[in-house]
């Protein structure tokens, strides 16, 4: 039974329309760069839900996750770039990079099955690492990733002679390259929002937070944890991997820094700060944690118009201010900023429970 | 005793140096509930950990539904008919009590990623069909009003309901308790005896490990005693309530002249 009731439908629409007009805002207001990071701020968001999948629903600390980024970057550079002569079209690359990360998933899965907590963590970690040196390191005998010169020219994403990579006039309005990829990280995005709202209200989601709660009950009750877990690192897996076709044809340049370690304790501080296990909280936390060190460069100018010359570097003080938001994030909002729907009600069920249980009692 | 739903034969486990069950067997017919005692450190749990597959035993086999048990993956166990509880209560903490339910229904049913994500008519209906199940369980098991209550917010006694709702909910042929009335007072244990008696009512064999003794011989149609990892008896709670061996595992040796001396009386 679906409810077609203007009230909703009229939210959505104007969701719709802001999200539309939001690239043009940005552009007119803030200058073309703010829409290049609100693009990338997409790509997090991308990562930042598979990354919950491993970690908020299933509870698996993956420290390693931006290797699965890397893979998707690194299939879909090397086959659509000159490094090899290859152009394939990104249609075919983009399920191509998601079925290798995915089966990255299930290799790096398969070996941590039995490991938990701070265990996984370092094993994961180590895993990420791997990824980024054989990356660094395959340019001998044999020239497959170019090294530490990583790739270039990487084609941009284009469809039927459609190319993403060109400026188009559409009436009065200038479609940039960023405004274009704005429109498919935007739907790539709210495809990996729906998938893991989806997912997170049925049977798998279920298992999946059951195994976070106890493992041992949860395979009393009939829940394969094997299959459940490496499931888990499976779908977070490829949610990377699509994100990471997509940044290689977004920057037509990688190269096995872009992949390092602070990466994917990025990915994991947009988890945790936003909200881990709640969708909303994780998209929120990987925009805010995006757009804030960006935000931050204005410390320069801000100072020059306020104290008159450049007191305390910016570049410096940039990262200083990053790291003290985020501590002031985790002392005032320890669940996060927008915590999941189990805390929320958490705190519902400290007032309601009483008179519940006194119903039941008389 | 022909056709026993659970035939457990020569099941041997070692610890290390420790052998925590020698060559244990026990046979529970349909419909009984089976009581398993002993005083603590005996064996019973380990005994329930093999059954349902978190350990592996050295040697036994476990016939069930005429298929063989031993070693069996705790998932598989579960998907054979066996469903059990925890001694210290294990519920899914922060999910409500008709979450923990519902995960219970995982083994009878089939949505996989793609009915997830797709949401299609399949999915739905099975979806519903599992949220409505999980409603009626509660209600079965009296905890029906804090449904949407998080489990580790529950009472004590209602989490150990919970407990048990959450194992029928696979829909076992074998229920197996590990001491359901442990910390309960003598109204609640009353109250679980009655929702004990109604699921054996109901078709369902009861496996029960329990140290309340006015419990286990009230409700028990058949009882087996370990002792240091040995069964020691076996039969009726009035056959078990005489036998020399129970009496001295219990208290001390000696016991057995002072028990016929006050029989005697």
């Amino acid at each position: 039974m679906r409810r077609f009731d203007l009230e909703h439908w009229g939210k959505f629409l104007l969701l719709a329309i802001a999200l539309v007009a939001l690239p043009f805002l940005i552009d007119a207001a803030l200058g073309r760069a703010w829409v290049r990071i609100i693009d990338i701020a997409l790509l997090f968001v991308m990562l930042a839900l598979g990354l919950n999948i491993v970690v908020g629903f299933a509870g698996l600390l993956d420290l390693g996750y931006i290797a699965f980024f890397a893979v998707g970057a690194y299939s879909y550079a090397l086959l659509a770039s000159p490094h090899f002569g290859v152009h394939w079209p990104f249609l075919a690359l983009l399920p191509i990079g998601a079925m290798f990360a995915a089966v990255f998933g299930v290799l790096l899965g398969a070996p941590t099955l039995k490991l938990r907590g701070d265990y996984l963590a370092i094993v994961t970690l180590g895993f990420g690492e791997i990824i980024r040196i054989f990356m660094n390191n395959l340019n001998r005998p044999v020239n497959i990733t170019n090294g530490p010169q990583g790739i270039t020219l990487i084609d941009p994403l284009q469809v039927a002679g459609f190319s993403l990579s060109k400026t188009y006039m559409l009436g009065g309005l200038t479609l940039a390259p960023v405004h274009l990829y704005y429109f498919v990280f935007l739907a790539c995005a709210l495809l990996t929002i729906f998938i893991s709202l989806r997912l997170e209200n049925s049977r798998i989601g279920r298992a999946w937070v059951a195994i976070r709660e106890d493992e041992l009950a949860a395979s009393a009750m009939g829940i394969n944890t094997r299959n459940v877990k490496l499931l888990a690192f499976a779908m977070g897996a490829t949610f990377g991997g699509v994100a990471g076709g997509l940044f290689a044809s977004f920057q037509g340049f990688i190269s096995p820094e872009s992949f390092a370690l602070l990466d994917s304790i990025m990915v994991l501080a947009m988890v945790v700060l936003g909200g881990i296990g709640n969708v909303g909280g994780v998209v929120l936390g990987a925009i805010l944690l995006t757009a804030l060190p960006e935000a931050l460069r204005y410390l320069g100018p801000m100072q020059e118009q306020w104290l008159g010359r450049v007191v305390v570097d910016p570049s410096g003080l940039r990262m200083l201010m990053f790291g003290l938001a985020l501590v002031l994030i985790m002392l005032f909002r320890p669940a996060g900023l927008w915590p999941s729907k189990t805390r929320q009600r958490e705190l519902a069920g400290l007032t309601v429970q009483p008179a519940a249980s006194g119903k039941h009692d008389g | 005793m022909a056709e026993a739903l659970l035939a457990v034969s020569g099941i041997t486990k070692r610890f290390g140096g420790l052998t925590a069950l020698e060559d244990v067997s026990l046979s529970v017919s349909p419909g009984d509930i089976y009581g398993l005692i002993g005083p603590n450190g005996a064996g019973k749990t380990t005994l329930f950990n093999i059954l349902t597959g978190v350990y592996a035993c050295d040697t036994g086999k476990i016939l069930f539904k005429n298929k063989y048990l031993q070693n069996t993956k705790p998932h598989e166990v579960a998907s054979a008919g066996i469903a059990r509880t925890f001694q210290n209560i294990r519920l899914f903490a922060n999910m409500t009590a008709l979450e923990n339910v519902m995960v219970g229904r995982h083994v009878r049913t089939r949505t996989g990623v793609i009915g997830a994500i797709l949401r299609n008519r399949v999915t739905r209906n099975e979806e519903r069909a599992t949220e409505q199940r999980a409603h009626e369980l509660l209600d079965y098991c009296g905890i029906a009003p804090h449904a949407n209550a998080l489990a580790r917010h529950l009472a004590y006694g209602d989490q150990r309901r919970l407990e048990i709702a959450r194992a029928l909910a696979t829909e076992p042929s074998l229920l197996a308790l590990d001491e359901p009335a442990a910390g309960m007072n003598a109204t609640e244990t009353g109250a679980l005896r009655g929702l004990l008696e109604r699921i054996r009512a109901d078709g369902i064999t009861l496996l029960l490990i329990e140290h309340d003794v006015k419990l286990v011989m009230g409700l028990c149609d058949r009882l087996a005693v370990l002792d240091y990892g040995r069964k020691i008896a076996e039969g009726t709670p009035a056959e078990v309530q005489r036998d020399a061996r129970v009496i001295e595992a219990y208290l001390g040796t000696g016991a057995t002249e002072a028990a016929e001396a006050a029989d005697a009386t």
